[in-house]
């Protein structure tokens, strides 16, 4: 028989830390298969954020950089500045990106950087337990919000790739998922055109991935992506927005 | 027509027994198993092994990257 799926060689023989059906897997594993079949191993520079996927540099097999909390943008700019011909990429979570690194984010997209943003949101903060995020949905429970998320207290949930589709520095915006064969496999698409606008430098590309984060929901992971499908994505509309 | 016939590899050690795999299957090929590994888990495995047709869903879906799928078709 002919093989037709493996592991991609990109991949570490790490277990990932990551909790069972956590999405952090499935997106590195596209962004290993991405590079792999782009033949740029050892021309990519990823930069890790805070967060579960702090340990990204454990599982790829490329070089990577692990920047302060909220600004892997700032560190992107600096090494893709430095070494230009490099394929330069962060890898960030909502607590990350869009609360703490509000700021960076906005700049660099304004600016047009040649990078490609990779932005997991989940809507909540997983890694320390599972705490209200920016992009937490109203009336959602969390360990801070324990009777839900109400606007009058907490404000409204906001949507980035929104935000940054605005900004003329951007070339690519798009907002994906990985809960089923086919969202894995437009996902997957979208990543290849996003690091090949970086490779052509046509400006910053912002790919979004809805995510689940089943242990911060309190679900098993066929339910939590089941709660995605009906919760999170009326209010993050998947599609290309720019 | 063509026969198609597919089979899996399931990484036992590294699967952690989400069951993400399970509902991305469209022939109810796999199953979670009853014995678990050294860390615990169970883990997806053939019960109706002969339906498989080598489509990959599972193997895309998998978080762990623990499945790889094979295929063989026949002309006929």
């Amino acid at each position: 028989m002919d093989k037709v799926y493996g592991r991609s060689s990109l991949l570490t023989d790490n277990v990932m830390h990551y909790c069972p059906g956590c999405s952090h897997g499935t997106i590195h594993k596209l962004v290993a298969e991405t590079i792999e079949e782009m033949g740029l191993q050892s021309e990519t520079i990823g930069i890790s954020p805070v967060g579960c996927s702090v340990f990204a540099y454990n599982y790829v097999d490329i070089d990577w950089i692990q920047a302060a909390h909220g600004r892997a943008c700032a560190v992107a700019t600096a090494v893709k500045r430095l070494q230009p011909d490099k394929m330069v990429f962060t890898y960030q979570g909502d607590g990350d990106l869009s609360a703490i690194g509000t700021g960076e984010t906005i700049h660099a997209c304004n600016r047009g950087e040649n990078i490609v943003v990779i932005y997991v949101n989940n809507a909540i903060y997983g890694m320390t337990g599972g705490q209200m995020a920016p992009t937490t949905l109203l009336g959602m429970k969390t360990a801070t919000s324990p009777h839900g998320r109400e606007a009058a207290i907490h404000g409204y949930p906001y949507k980035i790739a929104e935000m940054v589709s605005l900004l003329d520095g951007v070339c690519f915006v798009t907002r994906q998922s990985v809960h089923s064969p086919a969202a894995v496999r437009k996902a997957k698409k979208a990543l290849r055109r996003a690091f090949e606008n970086a490779q052509a430098g046509m400006g910053l590309s912002f790919v979004e991935i809805v995510s689940s984060c089943n242990s911060g929901w309190k679900q098993s992971p066929v339910e939590a992506n089941h709660w995605m499908e009906e919760n999170m994505f009326p209010f993050y509309k998947l599609g290309d927005l720019k | 027509m063509a026969e198609i016939k597919g089979t899996i590899n399931v990484d036992r050690e590294r699967c952690k027994g989400c069951g993400v795999c399970l509902g991305a299957c469209p022939f109810d090929v796999l199953a979670l198993s009853a014995e678990v590994n050294s860390k615990g888990y169970p883990f997806a495995s053939q019960v109706r092994a002969e339906a498989c047709t080598g489509c990959a869903n599972c193997a895309v879906v998998c978080p762990d990257g623990c499945i790889e799928v094979f295929r063989k078709i026949w002309k006929k």
